[in-house]
């Protein structure tokens, strides 16, 4: 939390003014960074489906379901900071031509869909296997549909990172850094204190069950 | 691969009830797209061709495990001595075949209706048919293990099938269709990959 109030207070005192864009480029600070958590989480999820595949883990499908909820409520954010910057900088809540927000949309469905498998199945070994495999789908549907987008898109999303380096002056990308850092410390904070009420929960209606 | 065949034979047997209603349903629909496009919009009667498979071939999907689950069949083959990918395959060939057949029509129909079509077209919608099965058959047989798998099926699949419309589409309007075949053919090679792999964990009771 230190972390992400520090690089709030950055972004908006220290970091300087976008020429072009005004004050509305510091939503950058946080659009950014939220973006790229919610890609470690569907990564972190994809990868613990994998050991859950790979293992038999029983303690890796709830994990994995914990980091795909965090990433899908990070996910979420995304759309709306990017939707509000839009509307800022180019006038529209939303433009087809914002390839990282279309394929956030596809995300956002795709592990929509996960959620709606999950709560449609019972419990149990075949509900984690099913969940896994999905959750690994979406890990690969990340680049295939950026691919898709790429190829269908026009372009007028102002490309940041190229293959350069980042294209910003120094105590940006500082800024930048530290809300990076906040918004995964904060997801990692989320994802613990989640899994722990989780295995509470799980626990309990063990507990429940022994007793009746 | 005995198993594959005897498969494929069963659904043709059996295809009496799905193959009519997806050739019903293609054609409907083609025809309600065309009072639902007014004037000469070719790029959009192009991007309404593909809505029409991927939803005709939803509908052969949604069937595609039904019989087995309602017959107790999948546990049978599930135990038989051989790979569980093979299901996989054997799935993706017949609902493959389904949908080529449903395609004989439909392709002809749209020309019909809407405007010829290219060779690129054509090819396009051969190289989606198999990515369209190939993750198709997978989330079909994640559905029939959940309670609303009618519901389910389309929500699971349309995420995963945004990018063939992206490239199918694209290789119907585009000059220079090359790219987005490639990415078909991409796109067919990676989760055909994926869905191999990882059938035999969808399917263990």
């Amino acid at each position: 939390m230190l972390l992400l109030g520090g690089g709030v207070a950055l972004a908006l005192l220290w970091a300087p003014e976008d020429a072009d864009q005004g004050i509305s480029q510091r939503i950058f600070y946080i659009h950014v960074p939220v973006a790229l958590t919610a890609y470690a989480c569907f990564g972190w999820g994809a990868w613990k489906a994998l050991r859950h595949l790979w293992t038999r883990g029983e303690r890796y499908d709830l994990e994995s379901y914990t980091a795909i909820h965090m990433g899908t409520i990070f996910g979420l954010l995304t759309l709306v900071t990017g939707s509000i910057w839009a509307k800022i900088s180019w006038g529209v809540w939303w433009s087809w031509g914002e390839r990282q927000l279309v394929l956030f949309l596809i995300l956002f469905l795709f592990y929509s869909a996960y959620f709606m498998l999950r709560f449609s199945v019972d419990a149990g070994p075949a509900r984690a296997n099913l969940s896994a495999v999905y959750a690994l789908f979406g890990v690969v549907l990340i680049p295939v549909s950026f691919l898709a987008i790429r190829l269908a898109e026009n372009f007028i999303h102002p490309v940041v990172f190229t293959r350069e380096g980042p294209q910003m002056a120094g105590s940006m990308f500082a800024t930048f850094l530290v809300c990076l850092a906040g918004t995964l410390a904060l997801a990692g904070a989320l994802y613990s204190n989640e899994l722990t009420g989780k295995r509470l929960d799980e626990r309990l209606l063990e507990l429940r069950e022994l007793l009746a | 691969m005995a198993a594959l065949a005897r498969k494929d034979l069963l659904l043709e047997l059996r295809g009496r009830e799905t193959l009519p209603a997806m050739l019903l349903f293609v054609v409907a629909m083609l025809v309600a797209f065309r009072f639902a496009l007014t004037g000469e919009q070719s790029d959009a009667a192009a991007g309404l061709l593909w809505v029409a498979i991927l939803f005709t071939a939803l509908l052969g999907l949604g069937r595609a495990f039904v019989p087995e689950r309602e017959q107790g069949v999948l546990d049978g083959l599930v135990l038989a001595p051989c790979d569980r990918s093979a299901i996989w395959l054997g799935k993706l060939l017949a609902t493959l075949a389904f949908l080529v057949l449903v395609e004989l029509v439909a392709l002809p129909a749209f020309a019909l209706f809407f405007e010829p079509l290219s060779g690129q077209t054509i090819a396009a919608v051969a190289l989606a048919n198999v990515g369209i099965c190939a993750v198709g058959t997978l989330l079909a047989a994640m559905a029939v293990a959940a309670r609303a798998r009618e519901l389910l099926l389309p929500l699971l699949f349309l995420p995963l099938a945004l990018p063939i419309v992206v490239g199918g589409v694209g290789a119907t309007v585009a000059e220079d269709a090359g790219r987005y075949l490639g990415f078909l053919a991409l796109y067919d090679l990676v989760f055909a990959i994926l869905a191999w792999a990882t059938f035999e964990y969808v399917v263990v009771e």
